[in-house]
């Protein structure tokens, strides 16, 4: 390869080429363009007319240069020219791959075995002996050398895994080697220590991607919404989707939500979950979109599962007695953490609660519905107090035990004894692995019968060895009776720390967002599910148990796969990166060539260069048409003058739909404060102010005349203002209006539909009949074929129009012709008696005519008419009905066929004088 | 009328075409003036005493009148004689000359949406609409060569879209035929008039010695007006016969349109001198104006 610059040549002997070019100039500029041969009648007349300038004999030089610029560009882009070639310099002597194959590195994954795949080849090409070394799965013994063909073939079985390497012991293989480390492009400290070892070795090379590493932390539950934060080694360029994925009602696995995390340049942010209860607790793992990589997957546990608690409390609580409710403690321990719902039972059920506590209730209100409720699975918790203890617990079935009556009080200032303390719990127990704090004290309890299951039942005992927790399984789900009182009375459980963390081992409360180590020691917990480095997650299968002080540690490793582990009820889990890990960009010393980040992309140029010689000879043609005449034929030219301005048109569009604005404020609330009438300009500067003028005369006439006072008529403009605001538009038709664009169009549409009128005025006194015979019917028909218009008829005399506010039979403007409204159903019918058919459905949404109605209305600043109709009286007669038809015809859009109704037919029927 | 085994395709759609022009038109009528000796009598008056044999009016008989005028039967219900005067009827003869030269087949659009007839085709449609028009006023029409005098009726206009449709290949430019014109007749050119000017100038001379009249219309094609071309061109005329070489047709279109407007200028004063009338039309334009040009010279102009 020759190089020029930053441009490397694979066939540089084709340049050679470039030394034609100006032989070329000299036998192109010989020829001048191709004659034309035209049949032309008139040559006649040309005999004898010789050309003034012989100059375009040959080509001009401009096509000249054209020409030898595409050869040009053809003869560079055959020698085969590349931007930034990569030229590859073969090493020598052993060769080690190292690979972190973390989670970080499962994204790109394939990029890796290819590139990894390219070495092994350039090595066996080379006779390289070569060794192989994945970081988060060192070999046990030393590593030596092998052929890099085997070495190939066992590539597809190197797969990344979910955790990050540690520090690794001393296998590296003997003697000098030189290094190829493919980094997942995170700082960490065993890399320096594994850099230095490695660097005395040999050369060490990197290839590291500049993609950035994608993490999701810990979802937790903070003010009801699931709080996740996300973090990069490097700002993203763009903004990243994250899905809350879980299991719909059916069983299947879909998303369930979906937000967009923005950094704009952070690394860090948190992402919020605003969903409900019910689509919060079916969430089983957060992923980020796109990304194959188990950091960028947040599986969820107990820590965002809220159940619905149900507490019910036997008597009501005294007013201000607080401290004294049998369920303030219940209430501030699972409030955090739990759904509560504090009502009757009766109420509580439907609301389908995960847990029911009944505290101190001695006759259930309805036993059946709660015993069925459990048996399908709830939870049913107990607590004792005066009224259990006195109740007939013969006759209870949801109990655990049978009871004693009247239980018994230690401790107190009647009896000998002194308040019991908590024996430790059993290993059976739930609770095993609490501490139990000295000072819990009971002084009063309820006590068991001594029945043969009792000591099964028994879940937690005082250290005299009377149960203070009992439990037994019902149907499905099972019920807890805590011996003692859920407020102070009876014991100081209840203030104690152990309280909660009791009601979190029942799977009552969920646990706080990061479990301790002490809430999971003591319990061996067992992977359910565990996820691979692309965030896939499988069942565990027969994996080993790991006991609760590895899991707390929350280093995920080959000895603590990520995944979801469960103790009896609880699970916890543990995601591919730690809460608190950072993820830093990885940083290299200087003397270490990294690939893949900042090595600019190697390009070829070949293509373009070829497509700019062909583009090149295109233009070419095109100018030699030009030269010859053969081009731009006038109407040719037209033609591409026309393209040109579509292209331009095309080009330009965006942008001028996004200049498009919405209707001013305050032009719409001046329009939507008031009945405003309107008009469609029309581009016409004297027909806008005749028609303008017209409505401002209307709206005097109605101001005067009745109780619709309109403020000043408007202008519209179709394309930014609101036609929903507008009363009635007046739309004066002309030869040269333009037609509304397609936006229009539906917004003019969307107004019909919505029960606004149009009235169409062709000012041309109806001399056409509406056929197309003159200029102002042709363009009503060309502008109103695009509006949703139903049928149309001659306004018959029965129309709601005669009679909306004044009686009227003609509908006259300037001129008096007949007008056109929407035509009456065809199953109208004359009623007996009635001068009126019966229409009483639908407000026209058109009225056409070409009466020229704003003339007449329109009136000067004195209130004097401006424009003259008719003659003498009879014109001014002809002015007055025509206000008189404006006043109807505003009445008929405000009040729609109100004056239609049968009701009013004796009153008009008085009027009409019948 | 019925049609023959000899009415072409082609035949008849001239026929059609040119029936379509002439129907908006009402019946030409051809103002007669002195030739009442030499024509004979047609089938429609002119509103007014003369030769013929409608009966017109009668009037009272002047002096000079000879007795064999006098209306009897008329005269004896009264004291006075009378003399039954008949409407003047005649029949005008009407020569045309469509040129058929090679010249006449071009057309600046062939196709497309604009497309145009050629200007022979057009020449021929006008020709025969006012055939139509005439033979309808009850004149005689006929062609200018020999082979088709003039005749009255409908069977004529037959007759003359066969000739008129037959046109054969011509020479590049053609010259008006003459020879069978007849004296006192009317006589209808449409050509391009591009050919010699001092053939053109020699038939109408002739025929003014004859006592002929009529109009000269030019049929041209809006390119041949317009001179739209650019550019390294060699124009050949229609036969091939005649071929100009330039390198930028675009100069020379003013020099072209300074010779066309002088050529035209030539015609029209060679037509004024001999009593014709002389206008030009373009295909580009309706054919209806040009009929009623036609029609309105013919009535006019004598």
């Amino acid at each position: 390869m020759w190089m020029l610059g930053p441009v490397g040549f694979t066939a540089p002997w084709l340049l050679l080429g470039l030394a034609a070019l100006p032989v070329l100039w000299l036998l192109l500029r010989a020829v001048p363009p191709a004659p034309l041969r035209r049949r032309f009648p008139g040559v006649a007349l040309l005999l004898g007319l010789t050309d003034e300038d012989v100059q375009a004999e040959r080509t001009p030089w401009w096509l000249m240069l054209l020409r030898m610029a595409a050869l040009a560009a053809a003869i560079i882009g055959f020698a085969g020219p590349v931007l930034n070639p990569v030229v590859s310099v073969p090493g020598q002597g052993p060769l080690l791959i190292v690979a972190d194959a973390s989670w970080a590195s499962a994204r790109d994954w394939s990029r890796r075995i290819e590139r990894m795949d390219r070495a092994l080849g350039e090595a066996q090409a080379a006779g390289r002996p070569v060794a192989l070394l994945s970081l988060t799965e060192p070999p046990p013994a030393r590593l030596s050398f092998a052929d890099a063909g085997s070495l190939r073939a066992s590539l597809p079985g190197i797969v990344p895994q979910p955790w990050e390497p540690g520090p690794l012991e001393d296998i590296l293989p003997e003697g000098a080697f030189e290094t190829f480390w493919l980094s997942d492009g995170l700082a960490r400290e065993s890399r320096d220590l594994l850099l230095e070892q490695l660097e005395a070795r040999g050369a060490v090379r990197v290839w590291q991607t500049g993609t950035p590493v994608v993490a999701l932390g810990r979802s937790a539950i903070e003010d009801g919404q699931i709080a996740l934060p996300i973090r990069t080694s490097l700002a993203p360029p763009a903004p990243l989707e994250v899905a809350a994925i879980g299991l719909d009602p059916a069983g299947i696995e879909r998303e369930l939500a979906r937000e967009t995390a923005d950094f704009q340049a952070a690394t860090e942010t948190t992402l919020r979950f605003d969903l409900p209860p019910e689509l919060r607790n079916r969430i089983t793992r957060f992923e980020v979109a796109g990304i194959r990589s188990a950091g960028a997957v947040s599986l969820t546990d107990d820590a965002v599962k809220r159940r619905k608690v149900a507490l019910v409390a036997g008597g009501r609580s005294r007013e201000g007695l607080e401290l004294l409710s049998p369920l303030h403690y219940l209430r501030e321990a699972l409030a955090p953490s739990a759904d509560l719902i504090e009502s009757p039972l009766e109420d509580a059920l439907p609301a389908k609660p995960d847990v029911v506590i009944l505290a101190d209730i001695g006759e259930i209100a309805e036993p059946d519905r709660l015993a069925e409720w459990v048996e399908e699975g709830g939870l049913l918790v107990r607590f004792a107090g005066p009224r259990l203890a006195a109740a007939d617990s013969d006759a209870d079935p949801l109990l655990p035990v049978r009871l004693r009556a009247g239980g018994r009080s230690v401790g107190g200032t009647m009896s000998w004894g002194e308040p019991r303390g908590l024996a430790p719990f059993p290993e059976t127990s739930p609770f095993a692995g609490l501490p139990v704090p000295e000072d819990v004290t009971v002084t009063a309890q309820v006590m068991a019968e001594p029945s043969p299951d009792l000591s099964a039942r028994t879940i937690a005992t005082l250290v005299d060895g009377t149960p203070l927790v009992t439990r037994a399984d019902f149907g499905t789900g099972s019920i807890v009776l805590i011996h003692v009182t859920a407020n102070a009375e009876w014991s100081s459980l209840p203030l104690s720390g152990l309280f909660p963390q009791m009601l979190e081992r029942l799977a009552i409360s969920a646990r706080p967002a990061t479990p301790s180590a002490r809430d999971l020691a003591g319990v061996t917990w067992v992977p359910t599910k565990l996820l691979d480095a692309f965030g896939r997650l499988d069942d565990a299968g027969e994996a080993a148990g790991v006991p609760g002080e590895t899991l707390a540690e929350a280093v995920p490793g080959p000895d603590l796969h990520p995944g979801l582990y469960a103790a009896a009820d609880r699970v916890v889990a543990l995601n591919a990166v730690r809460a608190e890990a950072v993820l830093a960009p990885a940083v290299w010393p200087a003397q270490i060539p990294v690939e893949g980040i900042e090595a600019p992309q190697q390009t070829p140029l070949k293509g373009w260069l070829l497509m700019a010689a062909l583009g090149l000879l295109l233009l070419d043609i095109i100018a030699s048409l030009a030269l010859s005449g053969r081009l731009m034929a006038p109407r040719a030219r037209r033609a591409a003058a026309s393209a040109l301005i579509a292209a331009l048109a095309l080009g330009f569009a965006p942008e001028a739909r996004a200049e498009e604005t919405a209707m001013p404020e305050a032009r719409a609330i001046e329009a939507a404060g008031n009945v405003v009438l309107a008009h469609i300009a029309t581009g016409d500067p004297e027909v806008d102010r005749v028609a303008l003028e017209g409505l401002r005369g209307l709206s005097k006439t109605l101001f005067r005349r009745t109780t619709v006072e309109p403020s000043e008529p408007m202008t519209l403009d179709l394309e930014t203002d609101d036609l929903a605001l507008f009363t009635l538009i007046y739309w004066p038709v002309t030869s040269t209006q333009p037609a509304p664009s397609p936006m229009a169009y539906s917004k003019l549409n969307r107004y019909l539909r919505g029960g606004g009128m149009i009235v169409f005025d062709t000012r041309d006194a109806d001399i056409s009949g509406f056929g197309t015979s003159t200029d102002a019917g042709r363009r009503l028909q060309a502008l109103a074929a695009p509006l949703d218009i139903p049928p149309l008829e001659p306004i018959p005399t029965d129309h709601v129009l005669t009679r909306t506010f004044y009686l009227l039979q003609s509908f006259p403007g300037r001129y008096d012709q007949t007008i056109w409204v929407e035509a009456a159903p065809p199953d109208a019918e004359l009623a007996e008696g009635m001068p009126f058919r019966n229409l009483n459905d639908g407000v026209t949404p058109v009225v056409i005519g070409g009466n020229d109605w704003a003339a007449a209305w329109a009136m000067d600043e004195r209130g004097l008419p401006m424009f003259p109709i008719g003659r003498g009286m009879a014109g001014e007669r002809q002015r007055e009905v025509a206000q008189r038809f404006g006043v109807n015809l505003v009445m008929h859009v405000l009040t729609g066929n109100y004056k239609s109704d049968q009701v009013h037919v004796p009153a008009l029927l008085e009027r009409l004088g019948q | 009328m019925t049609l023959t085994d000899q009415d072409t395709p082609q035949a008849l759609e001239l026929r059609r075409g040119a029936e379509a022009e002439a129907s908006a038109l009402p019946a030409l009528l051809l103002a007669a003036e002195h030739l009442a000796a030499t024509v004979q009598m047609g089938a429609h008056g002119r509103k007014r005493a003369g030769a013929g044999e409608e009966f017109w009016q009668y009037r009272p008989a002047h002096s000079g009148d000879e007795a064999r005028f006098v209306d009897w039967r008329r005269s004896a219900r009264s004291d006075t004689q009378f003399v039954r005067d008949r409407e003047w009827q005649l029949a005008q003869s009407v020569h045309l000359w469509v040129d058929e030269a090679a010249s006449m087949r071009f057309t600046g659009a062939e196709t497309g949406r604009a497309a145009r007839s050629t200007k022979g085709d057009r020449a021929r449609l006008l020709a025969l609409a006012l055939a139509v028009l005439m033979i309808r006023g009850g004149e005689r029409v006929g062609l200018a060569g020999p082979l088709c005098p003039p005749r009255p009726g409908r069977a004529q206009l037959m007759t003359l879209a066969q000739s008129l449709a037959g046109g054969g290949e011509g020479a590049d430019y053609g010259a008006p035929e003459v020879m069978a014109i007849t004296a006192q007749s009317r006589a209808v050119f449409v050509s391009d008039f591009f050919g010699d000017l001092d053939a053109i100038g020699l038939a109408l001379g002739t025929l003014a010695d004859r006592g002929v009249r009529g109009v000269m219309l030019q049929v041209l094609d809006p390119v041949e007006e317009d001179f739209p071309f650019d550019g390294r061109v060699i124009f050949e005329s229609m036969g091939g016969t005649l071929a100009h070489e330039t390198r930028k047709a675009g100069d020379l279109r003013a020099r072209y349109l300074d010779r066309l407007a002088e050529r035209r200028d030539r015609l029209a004063t060679m037509a004024q001198a001999a009593g014709w009338q002389f206008s030009t039309h373009h295909t580009g334009d309706p054919a209806q104006a040009a009929l009623l040009w036609l029609h309105a010279a013919l009535e006019r102009g004598l």
